[in-house]
């Protein structure tokens, strides 16, 4: 032996396995390959018997692979392939001017309004809740059990309900569906919220007391800064709901325009690919949301000191 | 400073009834440095505690700065350090010092000026714009005594407050502890688990025993203001050491 053959080499060398952006990414593109065949294969069998019938139907011969081709780019198959729903997608997004109807630009736009609107009400009326619960335990014993009630009634019976009434008095367009978007989403803020309020350590609410700091100090000094991880965290739940209330406000409306009314027009006249691709806008959306909402909290925590 | 007579307090626990604190009689005059010491759950606490208007006394009567205890905390008459810091953690060191400031209504300009010269009595100048977990457990205690000392309350009443860190760090605590005493003239009250602890800082030593908690000896400790801690091995030091000692003994007997 000898003592060349025992040196460990200096350096590793850096493969493409060990780069680091190999270990971030490689796990969710591997998944996304995965899911794409599944995909793809469920989609060949899904729309075979299809395709096939299509054929015998105008009597024309055919082969498999006639059939195979004819899975990936039937007019509306019962599973449309993701290259259909992204080039849909991608058409209906750029293919148009951003405010015509046929664009998915502008349904988008229009939900998105409601969304942002619901979602604003619902975050005040959510957090004002919380604020009354916390100070008062006759209001926690009183409202707790409506709040949790409101929410075992599921949106899509009552929401025709609120379009109806709201609607007898004049209120029609995006307050209604801003409204209902804000009844599902001010429930888990609320939650979060009570959590956030009571969250500051014993011993800082007894510091508070020896400087006979006022209910309303406490609250704004100690309660409110404490309880922002806990905001945060119901923020990013509550948009993406506001954002489904928002949807599901559109169905029994029969609105015109918004992700909602794409959906409702795709399954009426079986435009598969259309009704993907509206999904594709909203889940485009809800990511884009919670990517905002993560983003600002960030910014919020570097400045209270995080690390 | 402090008229307490005939202090009791009784808990009602799941257990029975707990009594912390039975018939306490202490008076504590300007100025002085006074420890309490002894076992856990002998009411060392708790007797600060009812002090500071944190906790109410079942019976007796307590004043506190010439007016009742309730008067005294709503009067802002004494500053409180925990054994944790107990810092804010989304502000920064100078944040933090001004928050009692700001709560009490002191001008931004006296805030500024208070937040300088307190930190540099802690030796913490530079420190302003750092964040609490970037400061030491023993730097972040400096702070929280600093908070208390900012609105120059007439008391300091102190919880165990450097129970939690390493005796090097104490011993430097300690010496700067009687400075800022020194420098303040402050009325000082102190839990303490540690005798040595005690009998350095104090002008007087307040043993006491649990179930139920009391007094069962006040011990006087006149060494002069300015000590070092090499008095630590002078025998009068050692004899009082020693007399602290033997009253924490005899508090404990009738237990085993």
């Amino acid at each position: 032996m000898t003592s060349s053959s025992l040196a460990l080499p200096l350096r590793a060398p850096r493969t493409l396995a060990r780069h680091p952006l190999v270990g971030r990414y490689a796990p969710v593109v591997t998944m996304a390959l995965a899911l794409m065949v599944i995909w793809y294969i469920a989609a060949v069998a899904m729309n075979w018997n299809l395709v096939r019938d299509g054929f015998e139907r105008e009597e024309t011969p055919y082969t498999a692979t006639d059939v195979l081709a004819g899975t990936m780019s039937a007019e509306r198959p019962l599973l449309p392939a993701p290259h259909q729903i992204v080039s849909t997608f991608v058409d209906s997004v750029f293919g148009y001017p951003p405010l015509a109807p046929r664009s998915l630009v502008y349904h988008s736009l229009v939900t998105l309004s409601a969304t942002l609107i619901g979602f604003v009400l619902g975050a005040v009326f959510g957090t004002v809740l919380a604020l009354m619960i916390v100070h008062s335990r006759v209001l926690e014993r009183s409202l707790l059990p409506w709040i949790i009630c409101s929410q075992m009634v599921p949106i899509v019976a009552l929401a025709p309900i609120f379009i109806v009434v709201l609607g007898a008095i004049g209120l029609t367009g995006l307050l209604p569906k801003s409204l209902i978007s804000a009844y599902l989403c001010f429930f888990p803020i609320t939650i979060g919220m009570v959590k956030g309020f009571t969250s500051p350590d014993p011993l800082q609410l007894e510091l508070m007391q020896t400087w006979s700091a006022t209910p309303r100090q406490v609250l704004w000094k100690l309660r409110w800064p404490s309880a922002v991880p806990y905001l945060f965290a119901s923020l990013k739940v509550a948009i993406t709901i506001s954002l489904i209330g928002a949807i599901v406000a559109e169905l029994p409306t029969g609105a015109e325009a918004g992700i909602g009314a794409r959906l409702l027009a795709g399954s009426y006249y079986g435009q598969t690919v259309q009704l993907w691709a509206a999904l594709l806008a909203a889940a485009v959306l809800s990511s884009g949301l919670i990517g905002i909402v993560s983003l600002i909290e960030r910014l919020v925590a570097r400045r209270m000191g995080a690390h | 400073m402090v008229d307490a007579k005939d202090i009791s307090l009784t808990f009602d626990t799941a257990d029975g009834r707990v009594d912390a604190l039975a018939h306490v009689d202490l008076q504590v005059a300007e100025g002085e440095f006074v420890s309490f010491i002894g076992p856990s759950g002998c009411g060392k606490t708790t007797m600060l505690r009812v002090i500071a208007d944190l906790q109410q006394p079942s019976s007796g009567s307590l004043s506190v700065n010439g007016m009742s205890a309730e008067n005294a905390r709503i009067g802002r008459s004494y500053g409180y350090v925990f054994q944790a810091p107990a810092l804010f953690p989304w502000r920064t060191i100078e944040k933090n010092l001004k928050l009692p400031l700001e709560i009490m209504g002191f001008s931004e300009a006296e805030q500024q000026q208070r937040v300088e010269h307190y930190l540099s009595l802690v030796n913490l100048t530079g420190f302003e714009r750092k964040f609490p977990w970037q400061l030491s457990g023993g730097m972040q205690q400096r702070v929280s005594i600093a908070r208390a000392l900012s609105f120059d309350p007439a008391m300091l009443l102190m919880d165990e407050p450097f129970g939690a860190l390493d005796e090097i760090v104490r011993d430097h605590l300690n010496e700067q502890l009687l400075q800022l005493w020194k420098s303040t003239e402050k009325t000082v009250l102190f839990v303490t688990h540690s005798i040595p602890e005690a009998v350095f800082l104090s002008t007087r030593i307040v043993v006491m025993s649990p179930r139920p908690g009391r007094i069962i000896d006040i011990i006087d400790c006149d060494f002069p203001r300015d000590r070092s801690l090499e008095i630590r091995e002078t025998p009068e030091f050692l004899k009082i050491a020693q007399r602290v000692r033997t009253g924490l003994r005899a508090g404990h007997s009738y237990d085993e």
